[in-house]
């Protein structure tokens, strides 16, 4: 209980060291405002013009890939105009966000304007979907709006490319896919290997802590500080009532854990209504580190108050797949009502330099991607084979019987599993985000690849999901050499089933009944 | 105890007839083999489970398969019936080569197994339980489910039979309620009667008395005798002693995936191998043995 | 709030064709979970080929409405045989992994842009069902009992879809009470053990995924007649979501809990939507935007599905007896 507690201290001192360093960091330049017209496709010539108030703080035409800056004076909030005029007839500027957006700036901030262009066929589908509400799909059209659904870019990939460079950039991209895939899994199959159950809403976990990052990197607000006053009531209420449980008299502990909780709804809600007032926001990586312990806590609780009260009642394991799709969509829905349909991007780390290294070109997000999900991996496989609880980790995906015999609280392993599988996920999702964007669905269909993986690697196995993933990673972003984007998940799942056909347990696997 | 057993295997006239003359080495020849394996090789992730030189069962004995744990019994059990895929290795039944034959084609050809954990299809009746076992019938292709005319006399048929093998288990009375709502002996009882409906040659019996109550373990016993003197072969796995003792015919000795010996009771009981490779390794039955003779 | 309205426009919805198309789709899933206990997460997928069928058949190629059909019972045989020699092998999740898998990657090829000629992509294909409608034997007009009432059109168009569904719902149930039916729930149980009576139990799953299978794609053809257009994007995961819903509340392993539960869950869907629309537009729920409904119904789903498997297991008219069977 002690070392629990000190872990947890240090990384919240960790936390608080390593937000202000960032915040400095970020501190460096001027402010400007910049962007890139490339949704559908790059478009040059299109003029931009950014006002303060009335006064025109500078006008820009978007070069020949489309993007385009102005210098700011300072920290402000100002609104930057597309003219119409500009835009190619075979385009028209979709509605949202619109031909005119305001946005402020903070300090030092580099801030990124997207427009949007959309040929002129594309509105007319989405202005009728009126049919498509009754079989079930109301939601989604409206969100469908920018980007081609289920396709993951690389950078520095076109039409024009030679073929070498291309391999190479298209294997960086699939590279960093992969580990982002990866690291999301582990998660997913520790938790088939401990429980024997396919978590269904594994990818909503994804899109939540991308979404949080989001939250909390672009101003929380009410809704933010809400959220997290929930959290750590909720965690006071557990930590509480497990304190308590066997020390103070049946009844106590509940009613303690009662009141926290209760307090806790009372003061979100009063947190809620304040509303704009407590306004705040931090760099994204301090964001990421909050979505990182809000998915853990998020996953914890699952375990706790759904799973193993699931358990406990000997539901099988058939049903808990069906509990679990229905988690996911409560949750995946809530998202998308809570934070809306639209694809949106992080505020910091936008369209950068790509850095030459030989034949490889990459922004320094994408390698800070690759650099830190390895460290993650690393530690995260340091930490299954060398701490105590790390190997009664894996004992439990082995054989959960076994271990219980052997006097593992099986329990207990499986709820700092889960905790594990949110926080990884979570953290895969801001990755995620940040290499492409963030919308409601994109966990979903990251699910599908992390099924693949998994399935790929040997399901229950967290060394295979790692390889798996990576493969995943690869296959589908090399797959659009040769055959169209839109595609490449499907390579990807065909890869799956191909080696269900030949090997189903998996790469690392034992080969064991699975049929 | 053991001086009944020797009793009610020298009281079966016939079987100490057909094994007559038989040398008790492991892998010897019998004079009428329904089941020969030759070979048979299975192994997990570089264990050897199952590495059978030779085994030949006689037609109409009761044979028992012993060995310690993990010596590879019901993985052999497995290989013969096709619930699982051989290394290498061959086997036939009634001279029917089964090599690569799915457990459903080993059923048909009159080779029936239970299981050790008992597989009564719990949200069926009984008497659902005992029709599922009947072969050949029309109904279950399914075109032929429509046609009922088709298949109803047959069905009436089943429905007897059944009901004569639920009464000679002393299940008629069940034969509505749920498979699920039965105690663990009557389940027992219901896979063994089961089994019988498929109208086998050879059934393969998978640890029978093993989770039954001490009640019922006679009364299955005297089923499975019975099984032999209807003309059938029963080969069985059981880590009870006494009953092996007690109704085997011949018994074969498994460890570490070999057949170490084979022989009537006596020459098994009398052969040190055995006693050091299984009896010796298990706490107290060692002692038990010496004990009994 | 126009309760009558809301009541009127339910009842419309419950006994419309969308009700009949989903109770089509959820027999299927029926055959497929309820009976064979196959997971299949991926119904929808059926429905899109069999949709699909319909509409490539006669808007790409110009063959007639009949052939139409013909080609998406085809196309479903297809899909059920792709899913299921590789996964009807392996334990359960497996196939519920690549269902649910096969029916997404399935909607991302057909909305492809290189499959635009056949498909249509992501703007679907229209008009192939006037032949349909050609032959619709009642005058103009509407029919219908006080509040509800339905054009000519919609009245065809739910003879048709019911009429399928009576048909499906009789096929179901000489299937299920014939020895056939037997060897199903048999696997259902526990399938090495009817491995062991001599069923090839390979066979048998594939014949219920097939037959499942194109069940779901009747339901899909229905969707293209009835709308008279198809898009990709109207086959999301969710619907087979629903189908479960529905399957579950109506009571799994029954002939008639699929068509119970698409009717009593379109009432109770249409009830929340039209209430929660209503309440948006009075202003009492500021938080709430119109476009939010069709999600948070989405999400009223998930609960509805957790609830039931933690509360009611068996559904509405699930036998209580069978449910009790201690399984283990």
């Amino acid at each position: 209980m002690r070392r629990r507690l000190v872990t947890v201290l240090l990384a919240v001192i960790a936390a608080i060291l390593a937000v202000p360093a960032m915040a400095v960091a970020d501190d460096q330049s001027g402010e400007n405002l910049n962007g890139q017209i490339r949704i559908p496709e790059t478009v040059e010539g299109i003029d931009i013009t950014v006002f303060q108030g009335d006064e025109e703080i500078g006008a820009v035409t978007t070069g020949s890939d489309g993007s385009w800056e102005v210098e700011l004076p300072g920290p402000g909030d100002y609104r930057v105009v597309l003219d119409q005029e500009s835009v190619p007839d075979e385009f028209v500027v979709d509605e949202s966000p619109g031909a005119e957006i305001e946005v402020s700036v903070r300090p030092g901030q580099q801030r990124t304007v997207i427009f949007r262009l959309a040929p002129p066929g594309q509105e007319e589908a989405e202005a009728s979907p009126s049919e498509s509400a009754d079989s079930g799909g109301g939601a989604d059209a409206e969100a469908d709006g920018g980007g081609e659904e289920g396709v993951t870019t690389a950078p520095g990939v076109s039409a024009g490319t030679p073929f070498g460079t291309k391999v190479v950039q298209l294997a960086v991209a699939g590279l960093i896919f992969g580990l982002i895939i990866a690291i999301s899994a582990i998660g997913l199959s520790l938790i088939f290997g401990t429980t024997k159950m396919i978590n269904f809403a594994h990818g909503d976990l994804v899109t939540f802590g991308a979404v949080m990052a989001m939250l909390f990197s672009t101003g929380a607000g009410g809704f933010g500080n809400s959220l997290l006053v929930l959290l750590v009531a909720g965690l006071l209420a557990a930590g509480a009532g497990s304190l308590l449980s066997g020390r103070a008299p049946r009844p106590v502990p509940a009613v303690v854990a009662a009141v926290i909780a209760l307090v806790g709804v009372a003061a979100s809600t009063v947190v809620g209504i304040q509303g704009e007032a407590l306004d705040w926001e931090v760099p994204l990586a301090g964001a990421a580190l909050v979505a990182v312990l809000m998915g853990a806590a998020f996953g914890a609780g699952l375990e706790r108050y759904v799973w193993r009260p699931l358990r406990n009642r000997n539901v099988a394991l058939i049903q808990m797949f069906i509990v679990s799709i229905g988690i996911s969509l409560m949750l995946r829905h809530i998202l998308l009502v809570a934070f809306g349909g639209t694809r949106q991007r992080y505020d910091e780390f936008q369209l950068q330099e790509m850095w030459r290294l030989g034949p490889i070109a990459i922004t320094p997000r994408d390698l800070s991607i690759v650099g830190l999900s390895v460290l993650v991996l690393v530690l995260v496989a340091c930490m299954l084979q060398f701490t105590r609880i790390g190997k009664a980790m894996r004992a439990v995906a082995d054989n959960r019987d076994l271990a219980e015999s052997s006097g593992i609280d099986v329990n207990r392993v499986t709820l700092y599993v889960w905790s594990l599988g949110g926080g990884l996920s979570a953290l895969g999702g801001v990755f995620y985000g940040l290499n492409q964007t963030v919308y409601w669905q994109m966990g979903f269909h990251l699910l599908l690849l992390m099924f693949a993986a998994v399935t790929l690697g040997g399901l229950g196995t967290a060394y295979g999901a790692m390889v798996g993933g990576l493969v995943i990673g690869l296959v589908a972003q090399l797959s659009t050499l040769w055959f169209p984007s839109q595609l490449m998940n499907a390579w990807a799942l065909a890869i799956m089933i191909v080696v269900l056909l030949v090997r189903p347990q998996g790469i690392l696997g034992r080969r064991e009944r699975v049929g | 105890m053991s001086s009944d057993a020797t009793e009610v295997t020298a009281g079966g006239p016939a079987p100490v007839d057909r094994m007559a003359g038989v040398a008790a080495t492991p892998g010897v020849a019998k004079p009428d083999p329904i089941l020969k394996a030759h070979g048979v090789r299975r192994s997990f992730g570089g264990l050897t489970a199952v590495d059978v030189e030779h085994l030949e069962v006689q037609r109409g004995t009761i044979t028992a398969l012993i060995g310690p744990n993990g010596a590879g019994k019901s993985t052999l059990f497995n290989l013969l019936t096709g619930f699982d895929r051989v290394d290498a290795g061959e086997w036939s039944f009634e001279g029917r080569r089964l090599n690569g034959l799915g457990g459903h084609r080993v059923a048909r050809s009159g080779m029936v197994r239970t299981f050790q954990l008992t597989k009564a299809l719990t949200r069926l009746t009984v008497l659902d339980n005992m029709l599922l076992a009947a072969q050949g019938q029309l109904g279950e292709r399914v075109w032929g489910a429509f046609l009922r005319s088709g298949w109803r006399g047959q069905e009436r048929a089943n429905i007897e039979r059944a009901e004569q093998l639920l009464e000679r288990f002393k299940l008629l009375d069940k034969r509505h309620e749920m498979a699920g709502n039965l105690s663990g002996g009557q389940r027992k009882l219901l896979e063994m009667a089961r089994s019988l409906m498929v109208d086998p040659s050879m059934v393969m019996l998978d640890e029978p008395m093993a989770g039954v109550n001490p009640a019922l373990v006679q009364s299955l016993l005297g089923h499975i005798t019975a099984l032999r003197d209807d003309g059938m072969t029963v080969l069985f796995v059981e880590h009870d002693m006494d009953v092996i003792m007690g109704i085997s015919d011949w018994i074969v000795v498994l460890a570490q995936g070999q057949v170490i010996a084979e022989g009537r009771p006596e020459d098994i009981r009398a052969d040190q191998r055995v006693v050091d490779a299984y009896l010796g390794a298990q706490h107290g039955e060692p002692a038990d043995a010496e004990e009994g003779r | 709030m126009d309760f009558l309205y809301i009541l009127a426009t339910a009842i419309e919805t419950a006994i419309g064709p969308i009700a009949a198309v989903y109770a089509l789709a959820a027999i299927g899933l029926n055959l497929h979970f309820g009976y064979t206990g196959l997971l299949n997460f991926g119904q929808v997928g059926f429905m899109l080929v069999g949709g699909y069928g319909v509409a490539v058949s006669v808007s790409t190629f110009g063959l007639p409405l009949w052939a139409g059909v013909l080609a998406s019972i085809g196309c479903a045989v297809l899909l059920a045989l792709l899913l299921g020699i590789p996964t009807l092998r392996l334990r359960a999740d497996y196939l519920s992994i690549c269902t649910i898998a096969v029916a997404e990657v399935a909607r991302l090829v057909y909305r492809a842009e290189f499959a635009r000629d056949v498909t249509g992509g992501v703007y679907g294909l229209q008009g192939f069902a006037s032949a349909f409608y050609d032959a619709n034997p009642f005058p103009r007009g509407d029919y219908g009992i006080g509040d509800i009432s339905f054009s000519a059109r919609d009245l065809w168009m739910m003879i048709a879809a019911w009429g399928l569904v009576l048909v499906a719902s009789v096929v179901m149930w000489l299937l299920i009470h014939s020895p056939w039916g037997r060897v199903i729930k048999g696997i259902r149980e526990d399938e090495e053990a009817v491995r062991s009576l001599g069923k090839n139990v390979f066979a048998y799953k594939m014949q219920s995924l097939v037959l499942g299978g194109v069940f779901g794609a009747l339901a899909g053809a229905l969707i293209a007649v009835n709308q008279q257009t198809i898009t990709p994007d109207q086959f999301m995961p969710q619907v087979t979501f629903y189908l479960w819903a529905m399957l579950l509340l109506g009571g799994a392993g029954r002939t008639l809990g699929p068509v119970l539960g698409a009717v009593v869950m379109w009432f109770l869907l249409t009830v929340f939507d039209e209430t929660l629309r209503s309440l948006a537009a009075t202003g009492v729920l500021p938080f709430l935007q119109g476009s939010d409904v069709g999600a948070l119904r989405h999400a009223m789903v998930g609960l509805a599905l957790l609830l039931l498997i933690v509360f009611r297991p068996q559904g509405i008219i699930g036998n209580r007896k069978e449910m009790l069977v201690n399984v283990k």
